[in-house]
């Protein structure tokens, strides 16, 4: 499947390059994808509860890590790293509960573009507070298992990367549970579909909405910590966020599978396209593929868009 | 409280809606002209500063607060702008032709951008315009023969009929130029939407079905929007080169196209004061945090504590309590305040609230 990849989204062969670097560089792509697909997740999973785009996606991934850097790392309070990972995941939750609840809801109403600046101002605000607190050197996260290396004939991983494949996967399992299965996540799905129907059915729709923006912030502080275990985070990291924008448009922005999908096509275009191409045209790769999927797939890869009747 | 009595149909399409408005904008304009008499150096290079943010603002509010296209890419025209007319004056054009050749350049780029990304709607369409930003980012340091790299370009000094500007040199002449040009932009801008292309852009911004029902063509109106808005942001952008002297392509990065977005929005969206009111803001708040800060630390002895980044929070504060409390942004509150004044006593707090909110849904179309 990774080979299939490869031969797609490179557009330019690979000059000598042998099979195992190939998986390599496809792995640690892989891994990159999955953190870019995380934070997309937060975006779509937000968007499709409340139409809302939350541009502060990617700061709200900044500021999960550097809670859990915060907590874990010795020079801080250095506490046990999982217990640091689930109080920064809890944290995170009641910020997106209470930035919907006291402020994202007061913009009912009001047109889309107005909720894009908002947040977005609000990314000014936690990368502000990021900066004043942790200050501004990039910093990463003290991951218990790092530098240890697994070897699968003959091809050498980091743990971390595949930890962050692990997780990402999990994680997504445990998603799908949850919306399939569990009240909340059925009410949650209801709310998005049709918010009128679903209020009728007894379905608390502000609260789940609340619920929601609690659950992308617990995503992102996930995928933060992710990222910072792999490699180093400053505050202006949550301008990555865009990156994973384009994931979410390849994705299509209504599809939750689709947003991490688009975020590992990201993620493995990314290394080959730095191989493929001379420097300074492999950065311009991801957009210049979502510029691709908007135009001539406006709605995405896999859209859910309907026709309105008139 | 005034009635404003008309005698011909022209008057609603006047340029002043009665006579002692134009006098205060005359009022206005003396005062602006007079500006580099009243205040020192320093001062009017500022105000050169907030000129320039005003034309860009009036490029996007085009845009944005009148055709109701959001673009999260703006600083990509400015770029375009900016390095055409720069390049032009290397190669021997005048600066009188290159700086309104870059505007036009710059417009048609636009245009050439806007016919794929026009199908997109919203939120799509900011992001597409946001891709563009960062686009362009990365081709200016591709373009290096051109575009200089990542060192960037210096600005050649200004030269009309002889006469050098420059702008620390003769900094009043380089702000007459930057008037001259907001001017020209201005009073384009005004009798644009006194005309029938005004019309049908603010048709578009309401509602594309019922302006498409009123014969307005949708796809060209709006790539005629985006070039027009293109074009002044352009004119801008050269400006801002020659403003700052020596630039590459982090001058014309992201942050700037969000920033110019957010000024319109603190100004108040869909009114050309508002792009004056938004520059005046972006141009002085680091001014005005500066100043406090000083004040502070001088009251709390804390000596010279800097918080870097403290203008993007603050901005961002700033941002948040206009979205939520002010949505209608500077203009609309001076709005509210003259009526207030004007009805004394009868003014009411509801008078400008809208009479429905709802979700206006984007995923059915």
């Amino acid at each position: 499947m990774l080979h299939c990849r490869q031969q797609c989204d490179g557009n330019h062969p690979v000059w000598g390059v042998g099979e195992l670097d190939l998986l390599q560089l496809s792995i640690s792509g892989l891994a990159n994808g999955c953190v870019y697909g995380l934070i997309a997740l937060g975006f779509v999973l937000i968007y499709k509860a409340t139409e809302a785009v939350n541009f502060a996606q990617g700061d709200f991934m900044m500021f999960g890590a550097f809670i859990t850097i915060w907590l874990a790392n010795s020079y801080y309070l250095g506490i046990n790293f999982w217990v640091a990972v689930s109080i920064a995941v809890l944290i995170m939750g009641m910020l997106g509960y209470l930035l919907d609840m006291i402020v994202l809801r007061r913009m009912f109403g009001q047109p889309q573009i107005a909720v894009v600046i908002l947040t977005i101002a609000l990314g000014f605000i936690l990368r502000f507070l990021a900066g004043a607190i942790w200050a501004h050197e990039p910093q990463s996260l003290e991951f218990p298992l790092a530098g240890e290396k697994i070897t699968l004939g003959g091809l050498v991983l980091g743990v971390e990367e595949v930890a962050v494949i692990l997780v990402t996967f999990a994680l997504c399992g445990l998603l799908y549970l949850f919306f399939s299965r569990s009240r909340l996540g059925m009410a949650m799905q209801a709310a998005s579909q049709n918010q009128l129907a679903a209020y009728f059915m007894g379905v608390p729709v502000k609260r789940i909405q609340s619920l929601v923006w609690a659950l992308g912030g617990m995503v992102a502080a996930v995928a933060g910590v992710l990222f910072a275990s792999k490699g180093a985070i400053d505050p202006s990291t949550g301008l990555l966020g865009i990156k994973a924008f384009a994931a979410a448009v390849i994705g299509g922005f209504g599809s939750l599978p689709g947003a991490l999908i688009g975020g590992i096509i990201i993620g493995l275009v990314e290394p080959f396209a730095a191989y493929g191409l001379p420097a300074g045209y492999s950065q311009i790769a991801p957009y210049l593929i979502m510029l691709l999927v908007l135009i001539f797939r406006p709605h995405g890869l896999f859209s859910q868009v309907q026709k309105k009747k008139v | 409280m005034r009635f404003v009595f008309k005698r011909s149909y022209d008057a609603d399409i006047g340029l002043f809606k009665h006579r002692p408005q134009a006098l205060w904008y005359l009022g206005l304009l003396v005062l602006v002209v007079a500006l580099p008499w009243l205040v020192d150096e320093f001062f009017v290079g500022e105000a050169t500063n907030v000129l320039i943010w005003a034309i860009a603002g009036m490029g996007l509010m085009l845009l944005t607060g009148h055709t109701g296209q959001a673009s999260l890419g703006h600083a990509a025209f400015m770029a375009v702008g900016c390095y055409t007319c720069v390049i032009m004056i290397a190669n021997g054009v005048p600066f009188l032709l290159a700086l309104p050749l870059a505007g036009v350049i710059a417009g048609l780029v636009g245009v050439i951008v806007a016919l794929p990304v026009l199908r997109l709607h919203g939120i799509y369409l900011a992001i597409a315009t946001l891709a563009i930003s960062v686009l362009t980012e990365d081709f200016i340091v591709i373009a290096e023969p051109w575009t200089g790299g990542v060192v960037g370009l210096v600005a050649p000094p200004i030269v009309i009929f002889g006469l050098e500007i420059d702008r620390y040199g003769t900094p009043a002449l380089f702000y007459f130029l930057t008037l001259a040009v907001t001017l020209v932009v201005l009073a384009g801008y005004r009798n644009l939407l006194r005309a029938p292309l005004g019309r049908a852009f603010t048709a578009l911004r309401d509602s594309e079905i019922s302006a498409q029902a009123m014969g307005v063509n949708i796809a060209r109106t709006k790539a005629t929007a985006f070039g027009l808005s293109c074009g002044a942001t352009g004119l801008a952008g050269a400006l801002l080169g020659f403003y700052a002297g020596a630039f590459n392509h982090e001058t014309f990065n992201l942050v700037l196209s969000i920033q110019l977005l957010l000024m319109i929005v603190i100004g108040g969206l869909g009114s050309i004061h508002g792009a004056f009111f938004g520059a005046l803001v972006i141009g002085f708040l680091p001014q005005f945090i500066a100043l406090v800060r000083d004040g502070i630390s001088g009251v709390f002895d804390l000596g010279s504590v800097t918080i870097p980044g403290i203008e993007s929070g603050i901005f961002g504060l700033i941002l948040v309590g206009f979205i939520l409390f002010e949505p209608t942004g500077i203009y609309g509150r001076w709005v509210k305040l003259r009526t207030y004044f004007e009805l004394y006593p009868f003014y009411r707090k509801d008078m400008f609230k809208r009479q429905k909110s709802f979700l206006k849904t984007e995923r059915m179309r």
